[in-house]
């Protein structure tokens, strides 16, 4: 069942045990599984961060133009007599979305299980390039701090949406947050890309390359999977935006006219002529729609992992998953304009992105069917993680449906940028993702740190985020089909949207509770870490590698040879077996026929 | 001292925590605790599901009951507006449809299949049958969406061919950092040529119309968009500085205006103001607002605003555009054909505008 009957054969990729010291184990550590951890832990930082700015926010839009207690010590000079400024909600909007997207939940989890998870459920020592893995780490953190600190400027952080559209991110007179701020929100970004690069070319090489005896494609876990074609929509379209960037710092700081054309503020003409700022919509969204599915799949791989092992059955139509995962990601790439039915574009185009974003529903309704039967006449086990998996499934299709009124032009036009939209792709992606991530750390935290994590506080903390997520976001599709903008500071302007107001206080309520029940889950972590139980080599009874490395960590993975794989990583409960799982490194016995999945 | 106490306040809060933690911890006291869900944790969490099944449904019911009077689905004010809405309820109910029987069999089979000790799960990998199901369905029905809302998409959007039949009023909508003017083509339909670069502030050439254009000279530039009931109308956008977006909810209406470049929407507003103040749902909308403004008296007085609100069309800035974008709005008014030449004839033209 172990590898340790194998740990003998002399391998040639035999660890070189080299000396290490407190920088290189801990700091600049090349090892895949501390880079992992150093992923996970700036992650839950800058989510700590983000979550927190959207709580400030949310209080504004309850109780506007009251004094806030916390508005003043949090935000200082932005918030004179505790009553906030308009620039700076903005501020917090735009942060809180790039936050959220790039760092926790692209970085965050993608960095995190991408890394510990490739080389360990592939059968590999290390990443392909440990320098790069580092490298790209350590960018990641450049960036992060970067952004960080862009909160700090005089002027206000980037205030233009996450989406930082021209001309109002290019020009620093048109709002005070596009000024040194913008710089900053920019040219962290454009770190972030590099930083995203670097680890995804590493995976895809590793998955190509670094596959053990055994490891076909076909019998790749779906985690792997997930992550691969994840890289690969990285590499495709993180490049357009590095380059929209790049345009856009030279519309700022050269004088050249990519994205502007013909404009007067401030009672002068500026010089730019022959621009187009949908240009800019093109090249960010053609990153940005992807971006979606670099965020989701992973939690999706994730999840295919975690359902099946807990619930003791093969993950249902493993081919059709695979195949859905490569038509998402292929169709990811050509559905962009559906974000801007109403930028101007020519309508024709319109039609064509509606057909191409409603086909994504389908392969979107495979996977949540194939969840849905693999809890059939299953066992399931109600880890913290399996839990999570199931609250995704559950956000992913309550989120995903409303895509289909969204992805429709004809109707987008009266619900596009309006609370309808928070809604949706905060249930879709955000919460979905986020799911992924919490589902990943409870699932894999014994692999991360050789501890457990308290499985009563995990429940406690999945009851009351599922709650308080469909608290916040259901009601928030109502005020949008009521017709109100997102991004409006207060809509005390608007007496027509008096009637969504007391929603606004119950959504703030739900937003509260959950936000403040995130501390169960921190205080689980960074206690469990040095406190939690022991783990045992597989808790979970999984058939991935993983599982089959020994509990402390070490440099190359497994002691010995690296283990052969001899079937699929799904064979839960297969009849002939007195366990109800067969690792993948446990030969086929005789007669037995492996799957023709 | 605020800074001070919110931290205490932080403490306080951090305390509770931990307390809350405690007991969690203590009740474990006794089970060999390994961390991995037992009998007892399937049970109870597979009754969870159940019980968070029920939640799902009672907040969609909850939703629709408190918050069903608020959407715009119904009572557009535009030729094109129940086509949208059409379509809308349509989606709505599959959506709901799909929504309800899926959660259910999500969380009916997390609770059913609840884990025990010794049971062994069904080994069922594929079926092909059953998956080809499930993606045919789906394409049958999004095919009937697509193409459904394709035919109201294009009947929207195609401006050029009905700019032909119907000879609509053209009207140009203009956006600035942080409110709206709107110019009227005047009676020669035509609007006269602009650039930004025109602009001369001095001259109160504030939207940049190029003075030597005789189409030009009649046009004429207001602060609150009038309409005619009846007659198609075509938007002609324009922005001099950021990006906003005209959207106007009410006609199922909405345009990005982009700066160098004119962007277009048309439709025919079917409802005057004045009839939409008679609609049963929008007065008891209106009811609701009012008394609610009722309520909160104090804070609407110390606005500035009057405390009754009577119903009107609005235009609003639907793209983030910065400090200001929260307020930036204009009053549409829908009336009788006569009713707007009494209107217009009361407006400046261009020419005469003129400092």
């Amino acid at each position: 069942m172990s590898v340790t009957a194998e740990t003998h054969v002399h391998d040639d990729h035999e660890v070189h045990h080299h000396k290490e010291t407190f920088v290189t184990k801990y700091i600049f550590s090349q090892d895949h599984k501390m880079i992992a951890k150093q992923y996970l832990i700036t992650g839950i930082i800058m989510g700590i961060i983000g979550i927190l700015m959207s709580l400030i926010f949310r209080m504004q839009l309850a109780w506007p133009e009251k004094p806030n207690v916390i508005f003043e010590a949090l935000l200082g000079k932005w918030a004179p007599g505790g009553v906030m400024d308009a620039d700076i909600y903005l501020a917090l909007v735009t942060i809180h979305g790039t936050i959220m997207v790039f760092f926790v939940l692209t970085a965050g989890l993608s960095g995190t299980f991408s890394n510990l998870l490739i080389p360990l459920q592939i059968g590999a020592r290390d990443m392909a390039s440990g320098f790069l893995n580092m490298v790209s780490y350590w960018l990641f953190f450049l960036s992060s701090v970067i952004m960080v600190l862009s909160l700090f400027v005089e002027a206000g952080p980037a205030a233009a949406g996450w989406t930082i559209y021209p001309p109002l991110s290019a020009l620093p007179m048109a709002q005070g947050g596009s000024g040194m701020g913008m710089t900053l929100w920019l040219v962290s970004m454009a770190i972030f890309i590099a930083s995203s690069l670097l680890g995804s070319l590493n995976y895809i090489v590793t998955v190509i390359n670094l596959r053990t005896k055994g490891m076909s494609m076909t019998r790749l876990p779906l985690t792997v999977w997930a992550f691969f074609v994840t890289a690969i929509i990285g590499v495709i379209s993180f490049p357009v935006l590095l380059s929209a960037a790049l345009l856009l710092i030279m519309d700022r700081s050269f004088g050249t006219s990519f994205f502007l054309s013909d404009i007067f503020i401030q009672g002068e003409v500026l010089h730019y002529q022959g621009g187009s700022p949908v240009l800019f919509e093109h090249l960010f969204w053609f990153l940005g729609h992807p971006e979606v599915y670099i965020v989701l799949l992973p939690a999706l791989g994730i999840t295919s992992e975690i359902i099946a092992t807990n619930s003791r059955k093969p993950i249902f139509g493993y081919r059709a998953m695979v195949a859905s995962i490569l038509a998402i990601a292929f169709l990811s790439t050509i559905v962009w304009g559906h974000h801007m039915f109403v930028s101007g574009m020519n309508p024709f185009l319109g039609s064509v992105f509606t057909f191409t974003t409603l086909l994504i529903a389908i392969p979107s309704a495979v996977k949540a069917f194939n969840y849905i039967t693999t809890l059939w006449k299953g066992n399931l086990q109600m880890n913290p993680a399996m839990l999570f998996s199931i609250g995704l499934v559950s956000t992913f299709i309550t989120g995903g449906l409303t895509g289909i009124i969204l992805g429709d032009s004809a109707l987008d036009i009266n619900v596009h940028d309006t609370y309808f939209v928070v809604a949706h792709f905060h249930l879709v992606m955000g919460i979905s993702a986020l799911y992924g991530l919490f589902a990943g750390v409870y699932h894999w935290f014994p692999k991360l740190f050789g501890r457990m994590l308290n499985k009563n506080l995990g429940y406690l903390h999945f009851w009351v985020t599922a709650i308080c997520a469909y608290g916040v976001f259901f009601p928030m599709h109502f005020i949008g089909l009521a017709g109100l903008p997102r991004r409006y500071y207060t809509n005390t302007n608007f007496p027509l949207f008096d009637d969504t107001t007391n929603t606004q206080v119950v959504i703030t309520m739900f937003a509260l509770v959950g936000g403040i029940f995130q501390l169960v889950f921190l205080y689980n972590f960074f206690v469990s870490i040095f406190y939690g139980k022991k783990a045992e080599q597989n808790p979970w009874k999984s058939n991935t590698l993983e599982w089959t490395a020994p509990v402390k960590h070490i440099h190359g993975n497994w002691p010995g040879a690296l283990p052969t794989v001899y079937r699929w990583s799904y064979d839960y409960s297969k009849p002939g077996h007195d366990e109800d799982f067969v690792p993948q490194n446990v030969p086929l016995q005789e007669g037995e026929e492996e799957l023709q999945h | 001292m605020t800074t001070l106490l919110i931290f205490v306040v932080v403490l306080f809060v951090a305390i509770a925590m931990w307390q809350m933690v405690k007991i969690f911890d203590l009740a474990q006291v006794g089970a060999p605790s390994t961390q991995i869900a037992d009998d007892k944790d399937n049970r109870i969490n597979g009754y969870l599901m159940i019980g968070f099944l029920i939640f799902i449904y009672v907040i969609t019911i909850l939703s629709f009951y408190y918050l069903g009077d608020l959407p715009l689905i119904g009572n557009s004010a535009s030729e094109h507006g129940p086509g949208i809405d059409n379509l809308m309820i349509i989606s709505m109910i599959v959506i709901l449809i799909v929504q309800t029987v899926t959660q259910f069999l999500l969380h009916y089979f997390a609770y059913k299949y609840k884990g025990e000790k010794g049971r062994k799960a069904l080994f069922y990998a594929d079926n092909n049958t059953l998956e080809a199901i499930w993606t045919i369905i789906p394409v049958i029905v999004l095919a009937g969406l697509i193409i459904y809302g394709l035919f109201t998409w294009n009947d929207i959007m195609n401006v050029t061919s009905s700019a032909e039949d119907d000879d609509p009023m053209v009207i140009e909508l203009y956006a600035q950092q942080f409110n709206w003017k709107a110019r009227y083509a005047g009676d020669d339909n035509v609007l006269g040529q602009a650039n930004v670069r025109l602009i001369d502030l001095d001259r109160a050439n504030i939207l940049g119309v190029d003075e030597a254009d005789p189409y030009a000279q009649d046009d004429v530039i207001v602060t609150e968009l009038h309409l005619p009931k009846g007659r198609p109308i075509l938007f002609k956008m324009r922005s001099q500085d950021v990006l906003h977006s005209a959207y106007m909810p009410h006609f199922r209406a909405q345009m990005n205006c982009v700066p160098g470049m004119v962007t277009q929407f048309s439709f025919t507003p079917t409802v005057t103001t004045a009839e939409m103040r008679q609609n049963p749902d929008i007065q008891e909308k209106i009811q609701n607002i009012n008394a609610f403004r009722l309520e909160n008296k104090e804070e609407v007085e110390a606005r500035g605003q009057d405390l009754r609100y009577e119903f009107d069309y609005l235009l609003l800035c639907n793209k983030i555009c910065g400090k200001s974008h929260y307020n930036m709005q204009m009053k549409i008014i829908v009336e009788e054909q006569e009713e707007f030449d009494a209107w217009m004839a009361e407006q400046t033209k261009f020419a005469n505008s003129l400092n």
